[in-house]
């Protein structure tokens, strides 16, 4: 689907590779023979392109725009052409700089002066590149920045959340990546923008290793892959020997657009969970958004049609573009999302033009809620949220790629999804539950739900609004229309409490609030039986301290 | 084990404190009535009936609050009339505050806040004597730097 995209595009991206190499210059050439080992403890740079992506391609087009305005007059400058319009009036001149320039003879000091600012700007921008280093140690990734203001910025890889890669549109033509680590804590993130896009890789790996506790031999290990690869990737370019050094790279870049999100290597087949389009498309026109929309529109429509006024409908066009907008980021940002299951945690892949994948460690996911909108019901469709102890700055559409790890999938998906993400949760036995929590209602499958005299609460949900223990997490089932399940492993649960006000407790009832790190899911349920309450709460109480004992997920490959 | 509670010096400090938030409140809610609306003071009696009220429940509010120290967690409880009881883990401590306002330092009491990942577990024990605060807070640091647990 996308290939003849990329191979369409090829007319329009040949010429950037060329403009690479002159801006590139005082570095070797693209490809170095073995991808550098950035995590060797010392410090390293990032890709000497990096001030182009981060804001100088903009410069650049500024300069551009500024050139091709100016060319009449620099080709009558220069040739010295007489414009007929020249010697016109007084107060043209006035309005004009340039006209004032060339009036006064000014000509060269303004040429210098706009020399010395562009020199000064690149300058400032070489600087910012060559001040910016990192280094990966054993223990920490360590980043110091800036000219003036110096930044030092530390992030304990035991404590790191998931590893980005993500790649703009601009930058991923040019085969850099941009790496983000994220570490427990409100945006604290340690961001590597930009780096190789093969280098980016590897040195993901090579993280996720450090951080697994496993020991120092596993480096040859380790680094075998990616050598090989690189071997592999040289035997490639001297077979294709005869064509141009620009040709080569842009063949390389070729192949990077094409491939798949995922290392194909690294996972197991079975587990990896792929998007349907047409379940995407289906899934986001029937989206609580979409409808609230129509109906706002037809709502509108026979507004006008009752009152004759057309000029109203001029205000539903914001409305429209914002509606189009949305759908249209939903679906290129979720066409090419995949799941699926590494060595050293899950990989989330989202993306069509602008890509970014995000490896999980294990053991990262502070709860998970499996929800279903109304419309969803009959196709079977399910969404699925996190809540994660980092909250990434690299939001997507609506800031829906960092909550939700699947936008739509059916009951299969869900349970392959709930699977990678919480192994020692989702396993055989608990699996019935994990069934009986979405589909199901009453007490089937170990659920305690709602007394009969909860009604007045929950009108149509009493016989769905419940929950139940599992050996490794508590599962809140609630909601009869818009039905959801929230999953709490208990090594992950930070505190519980149990709430009673004056309603509650004319009724004999009590509600439960299982505390995780703060995101889009709230873990509670209301209108429990009073003792059943207490059960739960003294249940989860002493279960999370059990399986906090226990839990190693933060070094995971640790024995 | 016991329920530990706090200083009946508290019932005082929190007293003072819904004192002047229900003068202030009471004063602002007479504003229609001084502007000239007739019936008015309805407003402004009932703001300050509703103060009155809870003035006077202010003692069994302060005796409800109270901690117990378990094995593994700490529990704590508050509240009358809308009851809440949190679990937490000592291993789940992130760091443990210890803040005096003015008007509790006149009594010599601080208020003790139990900090976790969890931005909702709301552990804040009020009206404790500053002594017992610093040494609970020392044996809360010293329990889970051995029961220390991921995030």
């Amino acid at each position: 689907m996308t290939e003849p995209e990329t191979q369409g595009s090829e007319p329009a991206g040949a010429p950037p590779p060329p403009a690479v190499p002159p801006a590139a210059v005082p570095v070797p050439p693209a490809t170095p023979a073995v991808p550098v080992n950035f995590a060797n403890g010392e410090w390293h740079r990032l890709h000497p392109a990096t001030p182009l992506f981060r804001g100088g391609l903009a410069f650049i087009a500024i300069i551009g725009v500024l050139l091709v305005n100016l060319r009449d007059r620099l080709v009558s400058v220069f040739f010295g052409a007489d414009r007929g319009g020249l010697p016109r009036t007084g107060g043209d001149f006035e309005a004009d700089a340039i006209d004032y320039i060339v009036r006064e003879e000014l000509v060269v000091l303004a040429l210098l002066a706009g020399v010395g600012v562009l020199l000064l700007l690149i300058t400032g921008f070489w600087l910012s590149w060559r001040m910016h280093t990192f280094r990966i140690t054993d223990e920490v990734v360590e980043v110091r920045s800036g000219i003036l203001f110096r930044t030092n910025r530390k992030g304990r890889l035991d404590r790191i959340q998931g590893i980005n890669i993500g790649r703009p549109i601009v930058p991923r033509l040019f085969g850099a990546a941009k790496l983000e680590i994220t570490v427990a804590g409100n945006d604290a993130n340690v961001p590597l923008a930009y780096l190789r896009g093969r280098d980016a890789d590897a040195l993901r790996q090579e993280i996720l290793r450090l951080a697994s506790g496993s020991r120092r031999d596993g480096v040859a290990a380790g680094n075998a892959a990616p050598a090989g690869l690189a071997a592999e990737a040289l035997g490639q370019a001297t077979a294709a020997r005869p064509l141009p050094a620009a040709g080569r790279v842009f063949d390389a870049r070729l192949t990077e657009l094409r491939a798949s999100e995922i290392d194909v290597d690294l996972i197991a087949p079975q587990s990896v969970v792929r998007m349907n389009p047409g379940r995407l498309i289906g899934s986001t026109v029937l989206s609580d958004t979409t409808v609230v929309l129509v109906a706002l529109l037809i709502g509108l429509g026979v507004f006008v049609a009752v009152t004759g006024e057309l000029l109203l409908l001029l205000t539903a066009f914001p409305a429209m573009i914002g509606l189009g907008g949305f759908l249209v980021a939903r679906i290129t940002r979720s066409l090419r999302y995949s799941i699926a299951a590494t060595p050293d945690g899950v990989r989330v892949g989202f993306g069509l033009l602008s890509t970014t994948n995000e490896t999980l460690p294990p053991g990262r996911i502070h709860s998970l809620k499996i929800s279903q909108p109304l419309l969803w019901r009959p196709s079977g469709w399910w969404q699925v949220a996190v809540n994660r102890a980092s909250r990434s700055s690299q939001s997507g559409a609506a800031g829906q790629q960092q909550t939700t790890i699947l936008p739509v999938g059916n009951l299969d998906d869900v349970r392959a999804v709930v699977q990678l993400l919480l192994p020692n949760v989702a396993v055989d036995d608990a699996l019935p539950v994990l069934e009986h929590g979405l589909l199901g209602r009453g007490n089937d499958g170990g659920f305690s739900i709602s007394p009969r005299r909860a009604r007045p609460l929950r009108w149509f949900s009493q016989p769905r609004n419940g929950f139940a223990v599992t050996d490794a997490a508590v599962l809140l089932r609630t909601g009869s229309i818009w039905r959801s399940l929230t999953i709490v492993p208990l090594s992950r649960a930070q505190s519980v409490s149990v709430y009673q006000g004056p309603v509650l407790r004319a009724l004999s009832l009590a509600s439960v609030h299982v505390h995780t790190v703060s995101g889009p899911i709230s873990a509670s349920v209301g209108a429990l039986d009073r003792d059943d309450a207490m059960r739960l709460f003294d249940t989860v109480a002493a279960s999370t301290v059990r399986a906090a004992q226990t839990d190693t997920s933060h070094r995971w490959s640790q024995q | 084990m016991l329920w530990h509670r706090v200083s009946p010096k508290y019932i005082v400090v929190d007293m003072i404190g819904t004192l002047t938030f229900g003068a202030v409140t009471t004063a602002v809610s007479f504003v229609p009535f001084w502007l000239g609306w007739s019936e008015g003071w309805i407003l402004g009696a009932a703001v300050a009936a509703l103060f009155v009220l809870s003035l006077t429940l202010t003692p069994r509010r302060v005796r409800a609050i109270g901690y117990l120290l378990r094995d593994d967690d700490l529990l704590f409880r508050r509240g009358v009339l809308f009851q809440r009881f949190v679990a937490v883990p000592y291993g789940r401590m992130q760091l443990v505050d210890i803040s005096r306002g003015p008007i509790t330092r006149a009594f010599g009491l601080a208020e003790l806040k139990f900090v976790t990942a969890a931005a909702s577990s709301g552990v804040l024990i009020p009206g404790i004597p500053l002594a017992e605060a610093e040494e609970l807070r020392d044996h809360l640091v010293a329990v889970a730097e051995t029961r220390r647990a991921g995030l």
